[in-house]
């Protein structure tokens, strides 16, 4: 954690920087994304949809945002 | 006409429009009229995909699992265009090439769609994109495990079917020809041997190129066809799509019908006696 309280996280692979304190749905929702929408891996383990809300954005935390895309 | 003959007639009709509507089949428990699925990439638009599908009148559509684009949000979505409450929605493991890549996909899927009937598909290399059975096995033993409903493409061999099956697979898809070579069905005798040996749904996943492909695998007692390139990369994917729909129903109904015998020679359609 960065002394002005904001965490470093992964994304999809990309580095970002949020202020402390978000949830999982807040993170998700921050990112213009909508949480009912995608489904969220949390270093390598799946979050619940229904616990987004209660799992909290950590220092350091790699997350994997997916959804459905168009495949054969 | 007669207006009995007209009543005839019309009983006639519906008999065979109940046969066809009865003409349904089930996977997991499910039951479809449908016998056609079809894959929703390499389309030009989203829009052209959604007509292609309506026109194909699939009931099932596969869809893949990739991350969602975090620097533009905003891109049109395919749940706005082919709607997850009319289609079902098929998640497959295509690009994955061991059982934990696809087990983690699947498990993805399952979060962002929740249910349980999945596509898998491991694949082996990347120029064939033929089936690593091995692994295709190993994953299909742990989705089961996991309550996941797996349909499963793999080589078109008897045994591995069968085995495959016993593991818990809820359909066998073996492959017509390659993913995307459009070469139509390869080895019909492998095929056949699938379908009479199986006790869940036979689908021939991959290699069709057009109509007569798929009426092919049908004619040949498969329960459905899987496909997406013969209609995407059609001149005219809408068109083709109708064009796969009447083949799939016209290889079913000539499956039901049951196909004259071949003979090694000609013999004559109107009668010899009577002569002039």
């Amino acid at each position: 954690m960065s002394l002005d309280g904001s965490l470093g996280i992964r994304v999809n692979g990309e580095h970002r920087r949020l202020p402390g304190g978000m949830n999982v749905a807040e993170m998700v929702s921050s990112l213009g994304l909508d949480p009912l929408r995608v489904a969220v891996e949390r270093n390598l383990e799946i979050i619940p949809r229904s616990s987004l809300q209660e799992v909290m954005v950590e220092d350091g935390d790699d997350f994997e945002i997916v959804h459905f895309v168009g495949g054969g | 006409m007669t207006s009995k003959s007209c009543i005839l007639s019309e009983v006639a009709k519906l008999t065979a429009q109940q046969e066809i509507s009865a003409d349904t089949w089930s996977v997991a428990g499910r039951t479809f009229t449908s016998r056609l699925i079809v894959g929703t990439g390499k389309y030009k638009t989203l829009e052209q995909n959604a007509a292609a599908v309506e026109a194909s009148g699939a009931e099932i559509v596969t869809v893949a699992v990739r991350r969602v684009n975090i620097s533009d949000p905003g891109q049109p979505r395919l749940t706005d265009f082919i709607d997850p409450q009319n289609v079902t929605y098929l998640p497959n493991t295509a690009g994955c090439f061991t059982a934990e890549e696809a087990i983690r996909t699947l498990r993805l899927a399952r979060e962002a769609g929740g249910w349980n009937l999945v596509k898998l598909e491991v694949l082996g290399e990347a120029k064939t994109l033929y089936p690593d059975m091995r692994e295709t096995l190993r994953a299909t033993e742990s989705l089961v495990a996991e309550g996941f409903e797996p349909m499963v493409y793999c080589v078109d061999d008897p045994i591995a079917a069968k085995q495959l099956e016993e593991a818990g697979a809820v359909a066998i898809m073996p492959l017509g020809a390659p993913i995307g070579s459009g070469l139509g069905v390869q080895n019909r005798v492998t095929i056949r041997l699938i379908v009479e040996g199986a006790n869940v749904p036979v689908l021939v996943d991959a290699g069709v190129g057009t109509a007569s492909d798929a009426a092919e695998a049908m004619e040949l007692g498969c329960d459905g066809v899987l496909m997406n390139t013969a209609i995407a990369e059609a001149k005219d994917p809408v068109l083709m799509a109708r064009a796969m729909k009447s083949a799939v129903y016209s290889g079913r109904l000539a499956y039901l019908a049951g196909r004259m015998q071949k003979r090694r020679y000609a013999d004559p359609s109107s009668p010899l006696a009577g002569l002039i």
